[in-house]
Formats: C-alpha cells, sequence, structure tokens
C-alpha cells in the first residue's frame, strides 16, 4: 500500500498537533510549578535565613536603581502633564495626575520592570547554573526538597518586596514630578499636594498593591521556572535567562492590562 | 542490597539502557565501566532516583524504589551519599559550610559545636584540614572532589555513590582519591556504587566489576575475571584499542 501522498499531507496537521501537545504540556509544566511552590509554602520547616537572603538580593539590592527611574520617571510625567495641562489652564491638576498615573500604572509597571531587568534574569542565571552544575539534584539526593530551599523564599521575597519597591518608586516619583512642577515650573506647592489629596484614594492605592502583588508573583515565578528548567551548558543558561525576561516583561504588561479593566 | 531488574530507558530514539540487570552486594564496591556516553550516569541517575526508567525494577533492599514518590523516595534516599562528576559542591558556601550542610539541615538533634567537630573531622579525613573556609572555586579540582566525598559521606551513609569522581584529573590525584576512597570504605563499610572508565586503575579498588556497554551489563565480575575476560568487546575496552567491536565514533 502506498501511504506516501497521504502522509506528505497529513504531515502539517501532525506538526500543528505535535506543537499543541507541547504548548498545552510546557503551559501544565509551568502551573504545576506554582501549584508546588504554593503548597510548600505552607509546609515546615521555614526557610527563613534564604527568604532573607533573597528579600536582600531583589529588594534591598534594587533600590537605587528603583529610586533613579523612579525620580526620573516622576520628572518626566511632571514636565509633560503641565505642558498638556497648561492649554486647558487646568495645571492646578499636575499633583493628581502624576500620582494617580504612578500609583495606579507607572509605579507598578515600572518597578516589576526594573526588577525583572535586575534580580529577574540574575536569578535565572543563578538557579540555572545549579542546575547544569548538578547542584539541584545535589540537593534532591540528600532529600532536601530543592522547592522549599531555592524557589519558596524566591516566591515569599517576591511577595513581599515588590509592593515594598512599588510604593517606593511612587513616592520618589512624586517628588519627581513635584521637583519639576513646583521647583521649576512653578506651581504651588499647596495646590501639588491639596489636589492630590482631594483626588487620590484608597481604591488607587489598593490598585496598584495588587497589581505589585501579582507581578511580584509573576516575575519571580516566571525567572524561577526558567532557572529550574534551563537547558545544557552556558547557552542554555543564556537562553533561559533571556526567555525569563522577554516573558516577565510580556506578561507584566498583559496582566496589567487586564487587572486595569477588572479592578475598580 | 542493590538489585537492578531488565531496567530500560530511552530518550527519543536513543535507547540508552536496554535491559540492565545488576546485583551488588551489601558492603561491596561495585563499579560500572563503560564508554563515555554508554549510559553509565543515566544508570546511575536511576538508582538515585531522578531519572523514572520506562521499564524494569530497582529494589534497594526490599523497596522497589521506581514505585516510590515524594517522601517515602527521600527516606530511602537518606540511606544515600552521592558524589556527583563535578562535586555539585554548592557554590555560594565554604567548604566547610558545604560539608556542614547535610548535618545541620539532616541531623537536627545535633548542636553547633558537634556539627563543627563532625565537619573538622571529616575535613581532616580527606586531607582538607586547613581549607574548610575557602570557597569552591578557590581550591583545585582534587580538593574538590575531596570535599565532595566528604560532603557525601558526612552524615555516614549506608549506600555511596560514586558518579566519575576522578575525571580529568591527573594520575597521582587518580591513585589518591582511589586510596581515599577505599580507606573511608574500610572505615565506614559502606555499600559503594562507582561509575568510572579509570583503566585500569579502578581494577585495585573494585570489588566487583560490572562492564555496560550497547545499553546492557555484558559481563559482571571480580576485577580478575574481568580483566581475563574472553569478551572481545571488555578486552578491546581496557586495552583501549581502536579496531573491535566497539567503534570509535
Amino acid at each position: 500500500m502506498n501511504r506516501g501522498p497521504t502522509a506528505t499531507l497529513l504531515r502539517p496537521v501532525e506538526s500543528l498537533g505535535r506543537f499543541s501537545l507541547d504548548v498545552v504540556e510546557s503551559l501544565g509544566r509551568f502551573g504545576l510549578f506554582l501549584g508546588q511552590a504554593a503548597v510548600w509554602i505552607f509546609i515546615p520547616p521555614f526557610k527563613v535565613l534564604q527568604l532573607l537572603q533573597r528579600i536582600h538580593f531583589i529588594g534591598f539590592r534594587s533600590l537605587s536603581i528603583i529610586v533613579l527611574t523612579g525620580a526620573f520617571t516622576g520628572m518626566v510625567l511632571g514636565l509633560q502633564v503641565f505642558i498638556t495641562l497648561s492649554r486647558f489652564g487646568s495645571e492646578a491638576f499636575l499633583g493628581p495626575a502624576v500620582a494617580l498615573s504612578l500609583i495606579r500604572e507607572l509605579g507598578p509597571v515600572l518597578a516589576a520592570l526594573m526588577v525583572t531587568g535586575r534580580a529577574g534574569s540574575a536569578l535565572t542565571a543563578e538557579i540555572g547554573i545549579m542546575r547544569i552544575t548538578e547542584q539541584i539534584d545535589a540537593l534532591t539526593v540528600m532529600a532536601l526538597n530543592p522547592m522549599r530551599y531555592l524557589i519558596v523564599p524566591v516566591i515569599v521575597a517576591g511577595l513581599l518586596t515588590f509592593p515594598l519597591m512599588t510604593a517606593i518608586f511612587d513616592v520618589v516619583g512624586i517628588y519627581g514630578g513635584f521637583l519639576v512642577g513646583v521647583k521649576l515650573l512653578g506651581l504651588s506647592q499647596g495646590t501639588y499636594f491639596g489636589e492630590m489629596q482631594t483626588f487620590v484614594d484608597m481604591t488607587d492605592i489598593m490598585t496598584g498593591f495588587w497589581k505589585s502583588l501579582s507581578f511580584g508573583v509573576i516575575v519571580t515565578w516566571v525567572c524561577a521556572y526558567k532557572g529550574y528548567h534551563t537547558g545544557h551548558g552556558a547557552e542554555g543558561v543564556s537562553r533561559a535567562t533571556t526567555e525569563a525576561v522577554v516573558l516577565s516583561s510580556v506578561l507584566i504588561l498583559v496582566w496589567d492590562y487586564f487587572l486595569g479593566s477588572v479592578l475598580p | 542490597m542493590i538489585r537492578v531488574e531488565n531496567l530500560q530507558k530511552a530518550f527519543g530514539d536513543q535507547r540508552v539502557l536496554q535491559g540492565v540487570t545488576l546485583e551488588v552486594q551489601t558492603g561491596e564496591i561495585m563499579i560500572v565501566i563503560g564508554r563515555s556516553g554508554g549510559g553509565k550516569s543515566v544508570f546511575l541517575r536511576h538508582l538515585l532516583g531522578l531519572l523514572r526508567p520506562d521499564a524494569g525494577r530497582i529494589w534497594v533492599d526490599e523497596v522497589d524504589i521506581t514505585e516510590l514518590r515524594g517522601r517515602a523516595l527521600d527516606r530511602v534516599r537518606e540511606r544515600y551519599g552521592v558524589v556527583f562528576q563535578g562535586g555539585a559542591l554548592f557554590d555560594s558556601m565554604t567548604v566547610f559550610d558545604n560539608i556542614a550542610f547535610p548535618l545541620r539541615e539532616k541531623k537536627r538533634s545535633l548542636g553547633p559545636s558537634e556539627i563543627r567537630d563532625r565537619t573538622e573531622e571529616k575535613l581532616a579525613q580527606v586531607g582538607l584540614s586547613g581549607a574548610g573556609h575557602k570557597f569552591p572555586d578557590e581550591v583545585s579540582g582534587g580538593m574538590r572532589k575531596r570535599a565532595a566525598i566528604a560532603r557525601a559521606l558526612v552524615t555516614e551513609p549506608e549506600i555511596v555513590f560514586f558518579d566519575e569522581p576522578t575525571t580529568g584529573l591527573d594520575p597521582v590525584l587518580v591513585n589518591a582519591i582511589h586510596h581515599l576512597i577505599v580507606d573511608l570504605h574500610r572505615k565506614f563499610r559502606f555499600t559503594a556504587v562507582m561509575v568510572s572508565h579509570e583503566i585500569p586503575e579502578i581494577f585495585e579498588i573494585a570489588q566487583r566489576v560490572a562492564m555496560l556497554h550497547d545499553g546492557v551489563i555484558v559481563e559482571v565480575g571480580e576485577p580478575k575475571v574481568i580483566q581475563e575476560s574472553a569478551n572481545p568487546v571488555i578486552q578491546q575496552f581496557i586495552r583501549g584499542q581502536i579496531e573491535g567491536p566497539i567503534r570509535a565514533t
């Protein structure tokens, strides 16, 4: 029986099927990874020292970049929004415009992107190197769960530090806007902060908080997963690092839109 | 005793293990030899529970570890010590902390002073006294291997696995590491399973040798039996000849 032509015709379908199965399988593995980590968060003994080290690595060591980018984001906002508002004679609303943009949107997103670039990539590389040098296998055969030792502290540190980093970003950004709007462009200090108090309420702050909290999970989850499942050799680690940063960044923006449309 | 029965593993189209059957007696040093890339490390990773076989069974005493998951498998692993090919020392810790790590994490009844004493003792046994404060990347390859052996033995395991513990070392260091393993084995009487292709050195330390070729164990026996085997595969391998049934690819 000649199956040649049929097989040729079916090949694209076969490829599509294989591709679909691969995607479903990796999504399943990806979800399972977070599920396992979530379970291990609640099982003692808790690795407090590892958690503190991760908080230091993800949070404290990202402070300078957060302050720097926060300040300039606020300054740019102050300048651009002032120019726009002055066309309508509404400069008085500079304070709330800067604060709302930062608290609801730019603070969580930019802080998350900055921490992804600084700490997320390093995290993937570190865990990836541990994978290819069999350090993760060593933990496993010592009957010490790598999830508990490596992954849980990272994800919990992300949960704790991202909202704090975002808060710092917001505050520094608001003062950046203050510097430009009040000190350089002559808006009164009372107007800048007074209107801000009128228009910014707890709902806005909570929107930013939920965003930053979920970004903390997304970034640490993606970066830890990519490192944990890294390929072979230096090239594998380098590919995992690139994929972690790209995927985290895309997910931050997609998830930001989703939350932005769901949250009040 | 470790008993492996008809172990099979394939990665895609490549059938790495095609029915490995082997018994390792309690307290003996069993060395599995075979070509580089011939599946020795894959075989070892099955014994460690790091890979799941496509078919076959592995019994550690009376427990079939191919059936085990999670904590049940960890209970078997608590009897293990493992020396990985590259040492697999944690590079963020000093040599001392690497060796103390299993004690700190698994022997929670031990106090800090006892952990320190045991770690120092193990460092001395492998000839690394005074090097404990260094990080793995600050010591030589031989010292890293010694540290890895010390870490594997610090919890006094019943079964120790060695994955090519002398790869990349000069002949003097190879002998030194082999003698260290024999000394420690004499002292602690653990069961040792080693994969290696250090010919002829391994014949001096092994109590039995198994040759893994084309995914199966082609012969098992005492070193003398293997050295005098009539099997052309074994003869070609131990003599390092280019011509023969093993193709140099």
